[in-house]
C-alpha cells in the first residue's frame, strides 16, 4: 500500500547538492536551514517565526507535532491526553527487525511514544480538541495506539461539546499490527460519526504526506477539509497507481492543489495563515444546544 | 442456482447480465491439492479397472475413498496462511453472486450510484432469504477472464462504495436487514479512483454505517483486502468464512515493503496474521463460518448452506435487540477493537 511510496519518496528526496562550504557546520548545528524546494538559506530562527514556511519561494517545509501545537494552541493552553498509552506489539511481528526493536528506536529518536499527539487547548481562546500526527514516528503510520488516542480525544470533544482537529500525516495504516490497524479506522470514524450527531465542527488539516488508510478514514470526513499547499494526498501511492496503469502520471498528481481542482478538499491555506483561518471558521460554527438521545 | 452441486445458468439471465460458468470443468488444482487429485484419479482407474473386468474392488474402493477423505481432512485443516490465500483466491471459489442467489428465495439486482457510473466490481439489491425482505450487497470477482475484466477483478471504483451506501440507505429507509459480502483484493487503485475520492467514498461508508438502525451482517467469504474491504464491513456481527482471509495490506506488497522482498510472502502472510482463527482470537471477527472439507470450491452447496444457516442465527440475536441496542453493539465492537498499555514501562 502507501507506505511503499513514502519510503521510495524519501530514498530519491535525500540526495541534495552540498551547501557553500563555510556554512555547512552552521547548517548543521541548526542556526541556518536550507530550504528543500528552492535551496535558499534561511537564519532557522526566522524561518520559525514564519512557521517553517521558506521566506523566498512559499515551500512549507516538515513540522512536527510539538511544534505544530505551539503554532496552533494557545500559550499555556494545552493539556496533552493519554501520554503514556504505548503499543504492546500485539502480534510478536518480526519483518527483517523485530516490531517491538522498531519501537524502542523510535521513542528514543524522537522522544515520542507513538505517531500522534492529542489533547485539549484553545485556539484563540476557543476550546478545541486537536490531534497531531508526527510522520517522524514510523512514517505517522496508525496502529491500535493511534487509533485509541484520537477516539478517546473525539469522545472527550462530543461530551465537552467542542471542534476537532486532526493536523494529518502518515501513509497510512501500520502493517506491523495488522488487522487492528485497519479497523482502527472504522473505530476513529464511529467516533466521528456521534460528534457529528451532535453537530459539532471536525475539521482535518491534511499536511504532506496523507495516504492510505488515513485519506479513507478521518481525513476525508472533515465537515470542512483543509489542505496544506502542494501536500502529497492520495488513497493508494503514486507507485502503487503508476504499476497498476503501466503509465507515467501528472507531475501534480494528488497534490492538494489536484485534489482541490477535482473537489476533494474544500480549500487549501497557507501554514503562516492555518490558526486565523480555524478560528474564524470555529467561531462561524458555534456549538448548538444538544440534541436529546 | 445451484443444481447438483453445480453451477447452472438458469435462472441467472434474469437478475445477473453475466453467464454462470458452465459445469463439467477441469478442476483447478493448488499444489498441496495434487496428493489429494492423484488418489482420486487412483480410485477412478480402480472404478475403471472394475468395470471393464468385472472384479469386485468395492472393499478397495472404500479403503481408498477412506483414505482419501482422511488426507483431505489434514490437507485442509493444517493450511499455512499463504496456502489459505490461495484457497481464498480460488478463480472457483463461490462468489458473491453465488451466494446471493443461492441464500434468497427472491432477489433483484440494482445499479448505479446515482451520479454517472454503475461499478459492476460491487453488485447489490434487494431480495428474501428465509422469507425475510433483505438488502444484499458486496464486491464481485469474475467467474472467467472475461468477466473478471467487466468485474475490474472484484476492485471496487468509488462509484462501487458510492452505490453500496446508496443500498444501505434504501435498506434503513424500508426496515431491511444489511447483509454484506466481502470478496476483494483492495479498492482500486488508479488515476479516476484517486481523481472521483476513493479515500472519501471509503470513508463516508465507514462513518455512515455506524447510523443505521437495521440489523448489518458482513461476511468475509474470499479475500479481505484492506480498506476496500472495510468500505463495506461495518457491521453488527462480522462473520468468516473458515477459508477466507482478511488483511490490512495484500502479503505481496507488505513483503516488498517490510521485507524489501516480495518473495517473501508467505513469511508476510502468517506474521499480518490474516486467518479466520487469527482474527477469532484478536477480537476482530465474531464467528467462523465452518467450510465443507476441501474449502468451498469443493462442495459450494454446503457452503452456500453454511453461510445461510449463520446469517440466519445472527438475524435472529439481532432482531431480539432495539435499534438503539444494535447501534451501541455496533459502536463498541469497534470500539473496543485494539491492544495497547498504559503507564509508564
Ligand atoms: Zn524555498
Amino acid at each position: 500500500m502507501s507506505l511503499f511510496d513514502w519510503f521510495a519518496n524519501r530514498r530519491k528526496e535525500s540526495p541534495e547538492p552540498s551547501p557553500p562550504a563555510d556554512r555547512e557546520r552552521e547548517i548543521a548545528d541548526g542556526l541556518w536551514t536550507k530550504c528543500d524546494s528552492c535551496g535558499a538559506l534561511t537564519y532557522t530562527k526566522d524561518l520559525r517565526a514564519n512557521q517553517m514556511v521558506c521566506l523566498e519561494c512559499d515551500h512549507h517545509m516538515r513540522v512536527y507535532s510539538d511544534e505544530r501545537i505551539r503554532q496552533l494552541i494557545d500559550a499555556d493552553t494545552w493539556q496533552p491526553m493519554d501520554e503514556t498509552l504505548h503499543s504492546i506489539d500485539p502480534l510478536g511481528f518480526r519483518d527483517r527487525k523485530p516490531y517491538s526493536d522498531r519501537l524502542r528506536e523510535m521513542q528514543d529518536k524522537t522522544k515520542l511514544v507513538d505517531a500522534v499527539q492529542t489533547g485539549l487547548g484553545k485556539l484563540r481562546g476557543n476550546p478545541v480538541a486537536l490531534g497531531v500526527m508526527d510522520f517522524r514516528f514510523m512514517g505517522g503510520s496508525m496502529g491500535s495506539v493511534v487509533g485509541e488516542k484520537l477516539t478517546r480525544m473525539i469522545e472527550k470533544a462530543t461530551i465537552d461539546r467542542i471542534p476537532v482537529i486532526i493536523v494529518c500525516a502518515s501513509g497510512g495504516a501500520r502493517m506491523q499490527e495488522g488487522m487492528l490497524s485497519l479497523m482502527q479506522m472504522a473505530k476513529i470514524s464511529g467516533a466521528l460519526e456521534r460528534h457529528r450527531e451532535q453537530r459539532l465542527l471536525y475539521i482535518p488539516v491534511l499536511t504532506h504526506p496523507t495516504a492510505g488508510g488515513v485519506t479513507a478514514s478521518f481525513a476525508m470526513l472533515g465537515d470542512i477539509i483543509i489542505a496544506e499547499p502542494k501536500a502529497t494526498i492520495a488513497f493508494a501511492g503514486r507507485r502503487v497507481v503508476e504499476q497498476t496503469l503501466r503509465e507515467k502520471l501528472p507531475d501534480d498528481f494528488q497534490t492538494s492543489e489536484y485534489l482541490l481542482a477535482h473537489g476533494l478538499v474544500d480549500t487549501i491555506i497557507s501554514r503562516t495563515q492555518l490558526k486565523k483561518t480555524l478560528a474564524q471558521l470555529i467561531t462561524l460554527h458555534p456549538a448548538p444546544q444538544p440534541t436529546p438521545s | 442456482m445451484l443444481i447438483n452441486g453445480n453451477w447452472s445458468d438458469q435462472d441467472s439471465a434474469l437478475n445477473s447480465p453475466f453467464a454462470m460458468p458452465t459445469t463439467d470443468r477441469k478442476p483447478i488444482l493448488l499444489d498441496f491439492e495434487k496428493p489429494l487429485a492423484e488418489l482420486e484419479e487412483q480410485i477412478k482407474q480402480v472404478r475403471d479397472l472394475a468395470a471393464e473386468t468385472e472384479v469386485d474392488v468395492a472393499g478397495q474402493i472404500l479403503q481408498l475413498e477412506e483414505r482419501a477423505c482422511q488426507l483431505r481432512k489434514e490437507i485442509f485443516s493444517s493450511l499455512t496462511p499463504q496456502q489459505r490465500l490461495q484457497v481464498a483466491r480460488h478463480p472457483r471459489r463461490p462468489t458473491t453472486l453465488d451466494y446471493i442467489q443461492a441464500i434468497s428465495d427472491d432477489w433483484l439486482e440494482m445499479h448505479g450510484d446515482r451520479a454517472g457510473f454503475d461499478d459492476l466490481a460491487m453488485v447489490g439489491g434487494v431480495g428474501r432469504i428465509d422469507g425475510r425482505a433483505v438488502v444484499m450487497l458486496g464486491q464481485q470477482k469474475g467467474r472467467n477472464t472475461k468477466d473478471n475484466i467487466q468485474r475490474n477483478f472484484g476492485q471496487a471504483s468509488p462509484s462501487g462504495y458510492r452505490k453500496a451506501i446508496r443500498l444501505m440507505e434504501h435498506a434503513n429507509r424500508f426496515g431491511m436487514p444489511i447483509l454484506t459480502f466481502i470478496d476483494t483484493p483492495a479498492a482500486w487503485a488508479g488515476i479516476e479512483a484517486e481523481e472521483y475520492g476513493q479515500g472519501e467514498a471509503i470513508a463516508f461508508n465507514l462513518r455512515e454505517m455506524f447510523k443505521f438502525d437495521v440489523p448489518i451482517i458482513c461476511t468475509v467469504v474470499g479475500e479481505g483486502g484492506s480498506g476496500g474491504a472495510l468500505g463495506i464491513g461495518v457491521g453488527d456481527r462480522l462473520l468468516m468464512m473458515e477459508h477466507s482471509v482478511y488483511s490490512v495490506a495484500p502479503p505481496e506488497a507488505c513483503a516488498a515493503i517490510l521485507w524489501r522482498d516480495a518473495g517473501k510472502s508467505s513469511k508476510a502472510a502468517e506474521a499480518l496474521k490474516i486467518t479466520s482463527e487469527d482474527l477469532m482470537g484478536l477480537g476482530i471477527i465474531d464467528e467462523v463460518i465452518t467450510e465443507p472439507t476441501g474449502a468451498a470450491h469443493t462442495d459450494p452447496v454446503l457452503a452456500t448452506e453454511q453461510v445461510k444457516a449463520a446469517i440466519l442465527t445472527n438475524l435472529i440475536y439481532l432482531d431480539s435487540m432495539t435499534s438503539q441496542q444494535r447501534r451501541d453493539l455496533r459502536y463498541n465492537k469497534f470500539r473496543n477493537i485494539g491492544k495497547f498499555s498504559e503507564g509508564l514501562g
